[in-house]
């Protein structure tokens, strides 16, 4: 599967395969639970760069995770939506739950409106 | 001009892209955006999905699915002959799950009933399940009629 983990500091980035379904979500429960349980993961980051569909099952992974670190006070957050990801996000309330970071361009725009208020 | 599809698979997890991607490729004779396939593909998979965890319960059997466009609209079915639901309106509730234990959201029905214009969901426990599914293709028109055609497209 290509999903991959990267873990630095107490912090994981999990680079999210490309479709997230039930048949590819066991496999990253799986593998997400051992290494958040051995390493002690403190924050853990949902990288969806290589994402291009995700359905519920996706949703189940994710709050599942949510869950599993809230009780030991981690955080969650999701980066690098596509339009198709915010709409499920939207659709699922996950984006209540799971805080999502705005994407490059947004952030440059953000930057931008900031520059002109100076 | 009617024109029908249809396939029968092993009820096995790899096979929900297969579905999915089954319907999408069929679909494309409708001149769909790139929205309404996402939202097709998604309420197949969550369908296919259902059939094989909650139907066949990751046993053996044969999952159904046709689809059927007729001019603007598409109508997917998926069916199984697995154990099907006592109480279906308790199914389609959000949130509610039979297998917690799987993590399942509960939101597959609710994904379904979100992305397509119209759900039907007959079942019998002991016999399987046939979920209906219907939507109307043709929001790029929409867009053109209104004045607002996107670009993008």
């Amino acid at each position: 599967m290509e999903c991959s983990y990267q873990l630095k500091d107490g912090c994981m980035r999990i680079s999210m395969p490309r479709e997230v379904d039930h048949h590819y979500a066991e496999q990253l429960r799986r593998e997400a639970d051992l290494l958040i349980g051995a390493y002690h993961i403190r924050k853990l980051i949902f990288d969806f760069s290589g994402t291009e569909f995700m359905d519920s099952s996706g949703i189940g992974v994710l709050i599942g995770r949510c869950k599993n670190m809230g009780y030991s006070g981690g955080e969650v957050s999701a980066e690098h939506l596509n339009e198709r990801l915010k709409k499920i996000f939207a659709v699922s309330g996950l984006h209540k739950m799971i805080q999502v970071a705005p994407d490059a361009k947004e952030e440059n725009t953000e930057k931008n409106s900031k520059g002109e208020r100076k | 001009m009617k024109n029908e599809m249809k396939v029968e698979f092993d009820a096995k997890s790899v096979n929900e892209s297969f579905a999915r991607v089954t319907v999408a490729a069929f679909l494309t004779q409708l001149d769909p955006t790139l929205d309404e396939i996402g939202d097709v593909k998604t309420a197949v998979s969550e369908a296919v999905t259902n059939a094989i965890i909650h139907g066949y319960e990751n046993n053996e059997g044969k999952v159904c699915l046709t689809c059927t466009l007729e001019e603007d609209t598409v109508v997917i079915t998926v069916e199984d002959h697995g154990a099907g639901m006592e109480d279906v309106k308790k199914a389609m509730e959000p949130f509610y799950t039979t297998k917690p234990e799987l993590e399942r959201s509960g939101m597959g029905f609710a994904f379904m009933e979100a992305f397509m214009d119209d759900m039907e969901v007959e079942s019998r426990a002991g016999f399987g399940t046939k979920v209906t599914l219907t939507k109307k293709i043709g929001q790029r028109e929409e867009e053109n009629r209104n004045g607002c055609g996107d670009s993008s497209y």
